[in-house]
Order: C-alpha cells, then structure tokens, then sequence
C-alpha cells in the first residue's frame, strides 16, 4: 500500500496534505492522532473508495483508481467503524458477507467459503453469539462481528478504523493479540487506526502519528511517542498517559 | 491467507455445518410451488361460470401437455379455460412475481424495510400517464395495446428515470436523496392526477378502475407482451443477488466488499424499475404485495438476496393469483383492495412476531 503527494481538500480545507505513506507487505502498523487528523481519510483515500485531489494512492502496486472493486476487495479488507442493518441478519450471515469477493457468480457460498466463515467465527470467539440478530447484540459484540467478517475476507491487507473503540478491556486485548496473529502467523498486513496510545505501542511495531493531515511522525513507538510530542499534538499531559517500558 | 480448511478443529467444522444450515428455503420453495399449482386449477375453474377442478385437469393437460385424461367436457368449457381464465391466472402471477422481486430489489437497493416498487414514482408515474391516456380523444390499439398501456409504462419508467437524475443533483447521501426526490416527484405527479381526474368527467371512472389494479381485461397478447420484459429483468436481478447482499451493511462497507456501488445502484434501480412498469402497465396499480411479500420471504429464510429473490417471486405469485381469485369470488372487486384487506393486517402479525422489530 502507497501512498504519494496525497492532498484530499473538504470545502477549501485540506484534510489531507501531501501524505507521504509506504506500507510493505507484512507490516503491522497504528495510524495515531487526534480527533479530525485526517486518519480514516487516509484509510478510505487507500481503498479507493475516496478520489484525492492531488497525488496517487497504490495498491499491490496498481493505481487503486484502475483497480475493480472486487479486485481491491481480494487485495484489501476493511473493518467499518460501525455498521447499520435494515433488515434482522444473523451473526453468521454478517459474517459470511466477507466470502462475497470470493464467493461464485452463480452458485454463491461453497464449502470452502462456508469454512472460511465458520474458522473466522471461530478464530474471533463469537461462537456462543451464533444465530443471533447482530441488530440485537451490544455495540462491542458488533464490532467483533464486523472483524470476524473482515477475517473471512481473508485478503492479504486488513484495515481496521478504530477496531477497539467499543469493546472492553478483555476483548480490546483479544482483538490487539489476534492482529498480532493474523500478522505473525498468516502474514497479513495490518494497518489499524487506534486512540489508545498504550495498546498501539504495545502491540504495533511501527506507529504512524498524523496531525491536521500530515504525518508527523513515523518509526518505532518510542522514537514517535516522546514526551514533547504527546503535549503537542494531543495537547494533553505526558505524564496521564501510560506507556510501555 | 488467514482461513484454512485444514486448520479447523471439530468444533469449527461443526460450526461450518450451522453456518450452511439455515433452514426451510425448500420448504418454502417446495410449498409455494404446490401452491402455484394448486392457485393455477382453483383459479382456472372459478368464476361466474364454475368450471369442475377434474375438467379444469383434463382442459389443461390436453391443450399444453397433449395428454387425454379420458375425460368429455363442453366446448365452452375450454374457451372459457384456455382463452379468458388461463391468461388471467398467469397475468395475476406474472405481475405478483414482479412486483415481489422489484420490491426486494427497491428495499435492499434503499437499505429500507418499507421501500416497495412504487416508491421512487413508479405508481405516480403510471397513474399520470394512464389518467392522460384516458383524457385523449385518440384511441388507437397496437396488438391490443392501447394507449393506456403505453403511457403508463412509459410514465412509470419515466418518472423513475427523473427522480434518478435529480437525485444526483443534490449535495445528500446518495439514497436520502433518492427517497427524497422520489417523494417530491411522486407528490407533483399526484398532483397531475388530481388535475386530471378533475377534468376527465365520465371517464373518471376508467382511470379510477386503473388506480385498483384489475386483472379483468388480461389476454394472451397482453401477457405475451410484458412476459419478455419482466423475464429478463428479473434473471438479471437474481445474477446481481452478490451486489443486493453487499449493500446489506451500507454502501461504503458494500464497496469495501467488492461492489461497484454506483454502477449497481443504477442498473437495479434500472431493472426493477422496468420490471414494475411492465406489470404496471398490465394490470394497473396492485399494491402491499411488493412490500409484504419480501418481509415475509425474509423472515423464513433469513435476509440473503440469493434466497429472498427467488421465494419471493414463487410467494409473490402465488398470493397475487389466490388475491385475483377472491376479487372474482366477491363479485370482481379491485383486486388491490384484495391484496390491501389481506396484506396490511398480515404485514402488522408480521412486526408483531419480529422479535427485533424493524428499524426505520
């Protein structure tokens, strides 16, 4: 995933300016920042679903804008902030919706994809949770089924804009270790935006930090996360935020 | 890759087996089909004139299968069977089954549970143009054509097209500008009809029995004509089940998925729409199965296009043609007071039993 000279400009102001980014394949790294810094801007300009005024966004080294959209749905997955249902749908059937990529024209879910479903469902511990109308489960719950959907997509790159934002300690902690897997054991590429600058520095090896849509920092956590910087761009006391040794 | 087969324990493969189980859609299917069956013989036999349900068998099977069941039947018998109550039966299901499939289309195109084929100026549209067609002192007919079907399908199809191209035109998400702008038209468009039934005189009446939906004047010609249309549209919207499932979670997660949202949202809307204005223009404005029937679909089988789509044509069908025969039973009332008598309180059992109700 590049980046290059990206500016996405929102009525006259630049939301993104110039951005700059090269994420290689393997890599595991927390998009940081305050509020409006331009984080899942950058995320919806590298999926395409965002055409930026200036620059190029490339993925697997085509121009996301000549890419299908089925193609950039094998490439990459996204797991969504939040995500409304119109109709009563199981946990299962959300869950299954990350087979659609693969899933045949004609004949739909086969076996394969059916254990896909089943071996994300499983891999993010939402068994218990199965036959379930997601519309009735807690915001957390939701989001852990927003995730085991992306799993199932299984694409080689997984984005996730603020996975953890409604889960509770046990299950932030949970999501941050399945990342590290998926990072470790399967390969994939992991690009989360998060708030938490503790779970970002325990858990993510590389820390993207953007401010008013620029990157302001970028490299291993304790070469971006110094005292200066915290007061600076988050505007807030180092010493209330807790970081890892 | 993250998922692989091999790496599943017994637990995940039992797990694979209730993520495939969602049950009863062959039920459902094998059961709307008996009832297809069994509407298509009740439907035939019944009217003013009643037809024995064995020499409805034999009429049939003789004249489309070539079979002699052994059986003596009047001559009338089999003009009433095969010219006036068969193409009628088959008209009821052809425009049930396009309206089911159009309003599955129309709700999950909108992602809203009360979206129907009617509601982005389809009905407005149709009505316009059968109340002008009735206004005009020319009367012409093409193949039993008149001038009626024509406007109508072209005002259905013409509103919709208007309601699309406004639509894009405001600075609103996509589809609240749709809904929007489909209100604001349809709400001019009344407004037209109003005129016009005000200055139509005598000839209210004839708009007024278009407005009902009436399966009184079908012919084989008449059937011949929006079967091919209607056919194709909904083949090609069952290929597009893969887009309807993505839009499931909102557009942006549906193109995250791997759908061509924009392109999507334009040819269904296309489809569907063509699909209700030829039913439309058929049999007039029928309404409550195109909403009612996806609900229920849905709370059988569980939300997937894949599924909805086509029980949704074999319910839509069957209820439009079982509708059409109580119409004639009672004396040949509008058959749309038919589908409203029995779909809206059954629409209201429907949210009473939906645990998690329906979200507006």
């Amino acid at each position: 995933m590049r980046l290059a000279g990206v500016t996405v400009t929102y009525r006259q102001r630049d939301v993104l300016d110039a951005v700059d980014l090269v994420i290689e394949p393997g890599e595991r790294v927390a998009l940081i920042g305050p509020n409006g810094a331009g984080k899942s801007t950058l995320l919806r300009v590298a999926s395409g679903l965002l055409a930026p005024a200036r620059g190029d966004a490339t993925l697997a080294g085509k121009p996301v804008a000549t890419l299908e959209r089925i193609e950039v749905a094998r490439i990459l997955a996204v797991v969504p902030q939040q995500a409304t249902l119109p109709f009563a749908t199981r946990v299962e059937e959300v869950v299954g919706l990350g087979r659609l990529p693969h899933e045949h024209p004609l004949r739909g879910a086969r076996p394969s994809d059916r254990a896909a479903i089943a071996a994300a469902i499983e891999r993010v511990g939402l068994g218990h949770l199965l036959g379930r109308d997601v519309r009735e489960l807690s915001l957390g719950e939701r989001q852990l089924v927003l995730i085991a959907m992306a799993v199932a997509q299984a694409s080689p790159l997984l984005v996730l804009d603020e996975p953890t934002i409604h889960l509770d300690l046990r299950h932030q902690v949970g999501t941050m270790e399945l990342l590290v897997d998926l990072n470790e054991r399967d390969g994939t590429t992991v690009v989360a935006v998060l708030h938490d600058l503790g779970l970002a520095a325990h858990f993510f090896p590389r820390l993207v930090l953007l401010d008013r849509g620029r990157i302001v920092a970028d490299g291993a956590p304790d070469e971006v996360l110094t005292p200066e910087r915290i007061r600076d761009v988050f505007g807030v006391d180092p010493a209330l935020v807790r970081l890892p040794a | 890759m993250t998922t692989r087969g091999e790496s599943l324990t017994p637990a995940g493969l039992a797990l694979g087996r209730a993520v495939g189980a969602r049950g009863r859609p062959l039920v459902l299917a094998s059961g709307g089909i008996v009832a297809l069956v069994v509407a298509l013989v009740l439907g035939v036999g019944f009217g003013s004139v009643t037809i024995d349900p064995a020499d409805t068998v034999a009429i049939l099977a003789h004249r489309t299968l070539g079979l002699d069941l052994g059986r003596e039947w009047a001559p009338a018998a089999e003009t009433i069977v095969m010219d006036l109550r068969l193409p009628r039966v088959l008209t009821a299901m052809l425009v049930g089954l396009a309206l089911a499939v159009a309003g599955v289309t129309f709700q999950g195109l909108l992602r809203n549970p009360l979206a129907d084929p009617y509601v982005l100026g389809t009905a407005s549209g149709a009505a316009l143009g059968a109340a002008i067609a009735v206004l005009i002192p020319v009367r012409f007919v093409i193949l039993e054509f008149g001038l009626l079907h024509g406007l109508a399908f072209l005002g259905a199809l013409l509103s919709v097209f208007v309601v699309y191209r406004l639509s894009r035109m405001t600075g609103l998400a996509p589809l609240t500008s749709l809904l929007l702008t489909g209100y604001a038209v349809g709400s001019l468009l009344a407004a037209g009809l109003t005129m016009a039934m005000y200055l139509s005189g005598t000839a209210i009446r004839q708009i007024f029995m278009y407005l009902l939906g009436s399966f009184d004047s079908a012919s084989w010609v008449r059937l011949a004509g929006a079967l091919p249309i209607i056919a194709v549209c909904t083949v090609a919207i069952l290929l597009r089940a893969r887009s309807l499932n993505g839009l499931l979670l909102g557009e942006e997660t549906a193109a995250n998925l791997g759908v061509n949202v924009r392109r999507e949202r334009g040819i269904l809307l296309g489809l569907a729409s063509l699909a209700t204005a030829a039913a439309v223009a058929i049999s007039g404005l029928i309404g409550f199965v195109g909403l009612v029937v996806p609900h229920v679909v849905r709370m059988v089988v569980g939300p997937s296009a894949r599924l909805v789509l086509p029980l949704s044509a074999i319910v839509g069908a069957a209820l439009l043609a079982y509708a059409d025969l109580v119409s004639r039973l009672l004396g040949e009332i509008p058959v749309g007071v038919v589908t409203a008598v029995i779909g809206a309180p059954f629409f209201l059992l429907i949210l009473r039993r939906a645990r998690a109700g329906y979200e507006l």
